[in-house]
């Protein structure tokens, strides 16, 4: 166990190798079993049994909503053995000379692990590079967050791990809807991002012999985990920002800080470059170059309330979709079960807690609504529901996390919840560790999970020791993202997507320390490798200030400035942006019906149309303006907002994150739809008043068998 | 509760500022400060006022963009980054004064939003490691003694907030540098450049105009990450070290 007494916040201490604090805000204890034995079906289980529907005329639950385009499908990954396909493609990808890649030019938006580190590769490379950034340092960017630590498959331990068994459990995680070409190429350059980060200084755990430390985690069975307490992201982005620092003091790359991208240039059909606005001056800058790489992050904070970072946005993706850029399975989104809840409509953002609390804390609700304001350690026990543990017994509150989530909401919504009113509900429920601290003793929990209980304290002002913890469930990552083929190129030629910002290695669902892995494995090794074979038919014939498209670009950029400040309506961006994220969390949110969808799509709608008839934005442009930088975010958020609600009522299937209450097995799990789903969903942009176009992308699985997932 | 604010405004970088009084009334305790400044904000576009301009983003104490001295304190009455002090750490009719970062290596862009671009340029000049990706070898070929990858790590954990400069008397960055210079010294990795690094982030500290450090000590005790003060004197070792080799 820890020994460590200079705990970090939510970490766990360095070389304590089988410490579960900290390990996960991605891991669901229960999701460990789930490859072990059946222990029997659950009891007590009232939900509806669907099975997958056979007439695919039958399940277009959004007939009307969008139309159909040609199938999808990804060229650039080679065929044959998986194993060689990435030995492959870099082999075929074509070089540039030296001398060249000093005349060749790369945008980079955002500078997270994705964005940092291939900006930084490719300085080093010898290309020109230009970083754009919204916050006042590259390092700032909300990879830091990340807490419990990175995958690779070094087999240290020799436990067995191998690049196939990441692989394998990767596509497995995901619901078996990612692709076999690129999750095979995530695990095999996974090992050389451990060398890469230890060279550069990342002070990851390591063992008292001074080697590196691991620990199992995400629902696998080796320990394959690489961490820095609790804060390795924090220490993987400062790692890729110095990489990237080093860079711009060698003058190959030019950071701008404060600078958002407000639309993508493309001419003769290829991207050329964005448009930006200098957010302390005002000022609309062009920047041209020969490719443009988005790593731009999730959306999560379409829901208003989420644990992305205040200004996380969607705006670089979503420009680039209305430019052509596909965007696939928006509705992947993922739903964390404990989290601090929102304490009031003052809520600005939400708290992840280590999920490992539920190895020893017992879920419950009161099961009388009038007990709901009372204070819980006057409820006696006989007036408890102990609800995961009654619903679930084999599992109990080790059930999945997207079970825990939901059976939490649906507590709350039978008006069972606790904690403060917040709009018509109480939205909380106990995590009880009474019983723990007497079954452990108090130190025992304290060196357990006195971190977490500290960090919890210090939010809501109670002590978890004397008093259960309350937990809600809240939106945590979003899988779904633009359309990548295996070179991570978008569907613009000479737009490259990496990192959360695509969508092209979780699936329909994230194992936990899987998205560090992703954003350096795209920065480090995958993107320079590929963005090459394109910037080497390059450069691309100069593209003039005053040419049309770019014309275009910059006066739209200026119209919808233009429009926010213009029209003094009565309510405030915040109030549009909270309304909307309401309406998603309830129809789009851990479970999604069809009925719900409809009317979550006429509500957006409806909002949309009166936030640009009513919003207020005061000030000007000529200076740091953060009410209009929020308004042309929560603009896309609408339009965004709108795609994945019909991208969920399209996908009459539950798989990974995406549940439909319409398709769920007897104990309540997700219960996919291979026959019809097992496709990539990428919707094309249908203009203003068009509907969205869906393009499928049909998923082979040459090396892996599809399983239904399965708990029991 | 109620509260009387009283803060900064400023345009912009180059107008002058005054403090402006704000009253604000059913403050709720468990609102975060910067949430209380939201309600803030929503009045004053309600009443058709120009919202307060501040930094924030995570909001969960590790971006490092959020700052405010509160009372005269960088961050607030607790040792937390502004974002994580809550309101319960105030009382009922408490006047609370908001002023950005002050130091003259932090400029102000508006209101209580600061120019910290100053601690990058402090990084270019030194604060890495020189490896091209793809040129790593493999992550066990050099072990770490636990009790310096320990230190290292309790360094890396700084923030970049720039509490440490706002507290000091002197405009003194050499806590920040000093927690990057320790970082990379405690590894072997960072060996291989340690004296050259030091004596070139000195010199970009000093041409960006904070000021030398006299071991006051303010500055750890606002660290949000509780950086001890003892990166200092590693900074000043290898500074001696550095200047008396002529490196």
């Amino acid at each position: 166990m820890a020994t460590n007494e200079n705990e970090a916040p939510h970490g766990t201490a360095m070389g304590a190798s089988s410490d579960p604090v900290g390990q996960a805000e991605e891991l669901a204890p229960a999701e460990v079993a789930n490859e072990n034995p059946s222990q029997g079906a659950a009891a007590g289980v009232t939900a509806p049994v669907s099975s997958p529907v056979a007439d695919p005329a039958d399940h277009d639950d959004a007939a009307g909503y969008y139309t159909t385009g040609d199938p999808l499908a990804d060229t650039s990954a080679p065929a044959g053995p998986i194993e060689r396909r990435w030995t492959e493609r870099v082999f075929n990808a074509k070089l540039v000379n030296p001398a060249n890649r000093r005349r060749l030019s790369v945008i980079v938006v955002g500078t997270g692990l994705a964005g940092s580190s291939a900006a930084a590769t490719l300085g080093e490379a010898g290309y020109h590079v230009d970083a754009f950034f919204y916050q006042d340092s590259p390092r700032r960017a909300h990879s830091i967050a990340a807490q419990g630590g990175i995958n690779a498959a070094k087999n240290y331990k020799e436990d067995g791990d191998s690049v196939y068994r990441l692989f394998y459990d990767t596509v497995k995680g995901g619901d078996y809807r990612a692709r076999e070409s690129n999750v095979y190429r995530l695990a095999e350059v996974s090992a050389n991002i451990i060398d890469q980060c230890v060279a550069q200084g990342v002070p990851f755990a390591r063992e008292y012999g001074g080697l590196l430390d691991n620990r199992s985690f995400g629902g696998v069975q080796v320990s394959r985990t690489f961490y820095a307490r609790g804060q390795t992201g924090q220490q993987l982005l400062i790692g890729a920002y110095q990489a990237l620092e080093r860079q711009v003091a060698a003058g190959t790359v030019k950071t701008h800080a404060r600078h958002e991208m407000l639309e993508l240039v493309v001419v003769d059909g290829k991207a050329r470059g964005i448009v930006t606005r200098d957010m302390v001056t005002g000022e609309i800058e062009t920047h041209l170059a020969d490719a443009v790489v988005l790593a731009s992050g999730g959306y999560g904070n379409v829901f208003f309330l989420s644990t992305n970072a205040m200004g996380c946005n969607v705006t670089a993706a979503w420009r680039a979709h209305r430019k052509g850029a596909h965007f696939a399975n928006p509705c992947y989104t993922q739903i964390h079960p404990t989290c601090i809840p929102v304490s009031g409509e003052h809520q600005s953002k939400l708290t992840l807690m280590s999920e490992s609390l539920r190895n020893d804390g017992r879920i419950w609700v009161p099961k009388n609504a009038e007990d709901c304001d009372k204070d819980p350690r006057e409820i006696p026990e006989e007036d408890r529901d102990y609800y995961l543990e009654r619903i679930y017994p084999s599992f109990g509150n080790l059930v999945p996390r997207d079970i825990a989530s939901r059976q939490a909401k649906n507590m709350c919504d039978e008006g069972r919840g606790v904690g403060p009113m917040v709009g018509d509900q109480r939205r909380g429920v106990y995590l009880d560790f009474a019983e723990a601290i007497e079954r452990m003793g108090r130190s025992a929990v304290e060196a357990k999970y006195g971190n977490l209980f500290d960090m919890y304290a210090r939010i809501t002002g109670e002590d978890p020791y004397a008093t259960p913890m309350r937990i809600y469930p809240a939106v945590h990552y979003t899988m779904g993202g633009l359309w990548v083929d295996y070179d991570l190129q978008s569907s613009i030629p000479g737009l490259f997507v990496a990192g959360e910002a695509n969508f092209s290695d979780h699936g329909a669902n994230r194992l936990g320390a899987s998205a560090l892995m992703q954003g350096l494995a795209d920065g480090y090794f995958v993107l320079p490798n590929t963005i090459r074979d394109y910037l080497a038919d390059g450069p691309f014939p100069k593209v003039s200030e005053d040419d049309p498209e770019v014309r275009a670009a910059r006066a739209n950029v200026q119209e919808r400035i233009d429009h926010f400040l213009s029209v003094n309506g009565s309510r405030s961006v915040d109030s549009f942006h909270r309304e909307l994220g309401h309406i998603m969390w309830e129809y789009c949110g851990m479970e999604r019906s069809a009925e719900g969808l409809r009317t979550a799509i006429e509500k957006i709608r409806a909002l949309r149309e009166e936030f640009w008839r009513d919003v207020r934005v005061l000030g000007t442009n000529d200076s740091l303006n953060q009410a209009l930088e929020r308004a042309g975010r929560v603009a896309d958020f609408f339009e965004l907002g709108e795609l994945m609600c019909i991208d969920a009522l399209h996908r009459r299937e539950s798989c990974g994150g995406h549940f439909r209450a319409e398709s769920q097995t007897p104990e309540g799990e997700a219960l996919r739809d291979d026959e019809n789903f097992a496709y990539v969903a990428a919707w094309e942009w249908g203009g203003e008043s068009g509907a969205p176009i869906l393009h499928k992308e049909e998923l082979e699985y040459e090396f892996i068998e599809m399983k239904q997932r399965s708990y029991k | 509760m109620n509260l009387t604010l009283k803060i900064w405004r400023q345009p912009n970088g180059s107008a002058a500022g005054e403090m402006v009084t704000y009253p604000i009334t059913d403050v709720s305790e468990d609102m975060s400060f910067l949430e209380m400044l939201d309600v803030l904000n929503e009045r004053l576009t309600a009443e058709g006022q120009e919202p307060v301009a501040f930094d924030s983003d995570c909001r969960e104490g590790i971006c490092g963009m959020c700052g405010l001295m509160i009372n005269g304190v960088a961050h607030g009455p607790e040792v937390t980054t502004t974002c994580q002090l809550h309101m319960r750490s105030f009382s009922d009719g408490d006047v609370v004064t908001i002023e950005p970062w002050r130091a003259s290596g932090f400029p102000v862009l508006r209101d209580l939003a600061v120019d910290r671009s100053a601690f990058d340029r402090i990084i270019d000049a030194g604060g890495y490691v020189s490896v091209n990706t793809g040129a790593a070898p493999d992550a066990h070929a050099s072990p770490v003694p636990k009790e310096n990858a320990d230190r290292a790590f309790d360094a890396a954990t700084c923030i970049s907030c720039g509490a440490c400069v706002a507290a000091c008397p002197n405009g003194s960055a050499s806590l920040f540098l000093g927690a990057k210079i320790t970082h990379l010294a405690e590894l072997p990795q960072g060996q291989a450049e340690r004296y050259t690094r030091v004596l070139n982030m000195v010199h970009q500290h000093d041409l960006e105009g904070f000021g030398g450090c006299t071991n006051i000590g303010e500055c750890t005790a606002v660290c949000p990450k509780e950086i001890p003060q003892d990166v200092i004197a590693t900074l000043n070792k290898d500074m001696r070290h550095a200047l008396w080799h002529r490196v």
